[in-house]
């Protein structure tokens, strides 16, 4: 029985898997008519990195940390600097010029990105020491202050044979395909489940749930909360040279801290403490954004055209779903759980019921 | 065999230990009975460095304990199942035990299923979310929890706390048992009737002071602690 179930699973996530690759496939092969499909899921990819890093800390760890714009600053514009070619560089930077000694130095892409996700993580490192001392809130404020200071720093005139200040970077070379950000961004979310199943992964959630029993049984609670905060950052680092690939111009205005609140939206929506919400959030986030900019068109029924319907519109109604969503769903849509193939069709086994229910609570009012 | 010698802590800007002294032997239960406010719960957690100590000594062995972090100290066989049980609430009965076990790295199965036999009602609740579990339970899983890591000294800190008479007796039959396979006990109480029964030594505790000691039994025949701690 129990091994049927399991055969079960495994047979459905191979199909979900094939269908997902074969979906992409046939966008790639006509990428030319599917490029804004194409768009949203490469985007909802890299989101989706940066929201399973983020969870690692806030919902797995219980470290509120609202950093996350900062790191992908470093990241992307680690990756970018090193990756914009060679013979291009004299134009992105043609108003201060780039410093002799960066002029000449690139790396293939994937190197780059390794590096900034590394550079990403030695900042981590280094801002950990005072800062993993605050807690909730006072955390959240120091580092969404770092996140600042980093944007502050990329822009600030001194670094512009650098970073080419306020002019930001363009001419960055882009995805050649589909399949490029999406493997990267699974191989790192897997990375990620790996180490949240280890023992670490227990000491992380041991430490969010109860800080002087986790201390008592022996885990370092410094150590462990600046590995969280290190390796998070780290990931978040490469979403920051994913999303530079992706975007192919950037400046610092890119990582305002509302990039930081989207990501936190993701996490809260897909659910504290559950990698495939965060996962499912991302998706449902960059897809709702887009699914619903019809409403940001004139609408007009029998030549009477509806006032609402104008630019800005589908941020209405998006707020309005997400407030909907928060307060049926207090704990996100996966609730600290993870995705189950017996839940899903646990589900679809309950919608029968409620409408029964629905129904013989009717009955019973009409007697 | 644990040896404390004129221990002094502060504590939330109070002198809440003061000058104590006394030896925890190997292979026997000892107990600290005293009030509220005692210093009970402040001495056990100095020793297991939750909280740093003015001045004394801890001494394990030989060795000394006093300003090591709680990592090695736990590493080195003391553990400490703190008050109020201090579950993990979300994490599974399993889990809660596989973190017990954090700073081993050798194969758990073994004393996982020492665990189950030990406390038979944590294997049918394996699965469960420990915050669901009853009060009792919590306390076996919390006991269960500091034997993960194969202590040689386990601490106790008010585990007949919020307990129901019957669940406090088992409670206590499951210290003996630990005991007798070879585990050294150091209890907090203020269930002194209990404690005192079940100890092979007793000292006493009055705000940050050792007031008197003794085997267990002569402590329970003691005028003064029968009239202080007894309610007799």
């Amino acid at each position: 029985m129990k091994k049927d179930i399991k055969k079960r699973n495994t047979i459905l996530t191979i199909i979900l898997i094939g269908i997902i690759f074969a979906y992409m496939l046939i966008l790639q092969l006509n990428s030319a008519s599917h490029s804004y499909a194409i768009s949203i899921i490469e985007r909802s990819a890299i989101y989706a990195v940066v929201a399973v890093a983020m969870n690692m800390l806030t919902g797995f760890t219980g470290l509120f940390s609202l950093g996350q714009a900062g790191f992908m600053a470093i990241g992307a514009y680690v990756t970018a600097i090193l990756i914009i070619p060679v013979e291009s560089r004299p134009t992105v930077y043609y108003v201060n010029g780039i410093a002799p000694w960066l002029a000449n130095v690139s790396l293939p892409w994937w190197l780059a990105m390794l590096l900034g996700g590394l550079i990403a993580a030695g900042f981590a490192a280094l801002i950990g020491f005072p800062v993993l001392r605050l807690k909730s809130d006072y955390l959240a404020i120091a580092t969404l202050g770092f996140a600042e200071i980093i944007r502050a720093v990329i822009a600030a005139p001194g670094l512009n044979q650098i970073t080419n200040g306020s002019y930001g970077l363009n001419t960055i070379p882009g995805y050649h395909s589909i399949f490029t950000p999406v493997i990267v961004s699974i191989i790192c979310i897997a990375l990620m489940v790996m180490l949240l199943r280890s023992s670490y992964g227990r000491a992380f959630t041991a430490i969010r749930e109860d800080e002087v029993a986790a201390e008592a049984m022996g885990i370092n609670l410094f150590k462990t909360k600046e590995l969280a905060f290190i390796i998070s950052s780290f990931f978040t680092g490469i979403a920051g040279g994913l999303l530079a690939i992706y975007m192919r111009s950037i400046d610092a205005k890119t990582f305002q801290v509302t990039l930081t609140y989207t990501i936190l939206l993701i996490v809260v929506l897909g659910g504290l403490g559950s990698v495939t919400g965060s996962v499912i959030g991302a998706f449902l986030v960059m897809g709702g954004q887009e699914w619903l900019r019809f409403f940001d068109e004139p609408l007009t029924i029998g030549g009477v055209s509806i006032p609402l319907f104008r630019a800005g519109f589908r941020m209405v109604i998006f707020s309005i779903l997400l407030m909907v969503v928060v307060l049926f769903w207090r704990k996100g849509l996966m609730g600290g759980r993870e995705f189950s193939w017996q839940g899903l069709i646990n589900l679809f086994r309950r919608i029968p019921q409620l409408f029964r229910k629905k129904k013989s609570g009717e009955g019973a009012k009409n007697e | 065999m644990l040896k404390i010698t004129d221990l002094c802590v502060n504590y939330g800007g109070i002198e809440a230990v003061r000058n104590i002294s006394f030896e925890v032997p190997d292979g026997k239960i000892v107990t600290l009975i005293g009030a509220n406010g005692a210093g009970k719960s402040t001495t056990l957690r100095t020793i297991i460095g939750l909280v740093k100590a003015k001045e004394g000594s801890i001494n394990l062995d030989g060795e000394e304990l006093l300003g090591r972090s709680t990592t090695v100290i736990v590493s080195k066989g003391i553990t400490l199942s703190p008050e109020g049980r201090h579950m993990f609430p979300d994490m599974t009965v399993l889990e809660n035990l596989k973190i017990g076990a954090y700073l081993r790295t050798d194969d758990l199965n073994e004393d996982i299923e020492r665990m189950y036999e030990l406390f038979p009602i944590l294997k049918s609740r394996k699965w469960q979310a420990a915050g669901t579990l009853s009060g009792g339970e919590q306390q076996m899983l919390a006991v269960a929890r500091a034997l993960m890591c194969h202590p040689k000294i386990l601490m106790m800190d008010e585990p007949s706390l919020g307990l129901a008479p019957k669940i406090v007796r088992q409670i206590f039959e499951i210290i003996k048992k630990i005991n007798e396979q070879g585990t050294t006990i150091l209890l907090n109480e203020q269930n002194a009737n209990m404690a005192l029964q079940a100890a092979d030594y007793a000292y006493v505790m009055e705000t940050g002071r050792i007031t008197m000691s003794g085997t267990g039994k002569e402590l329970l025949r003691d005028s003064s602690v029968k009239k202080a701690y007894l309610g007799l």
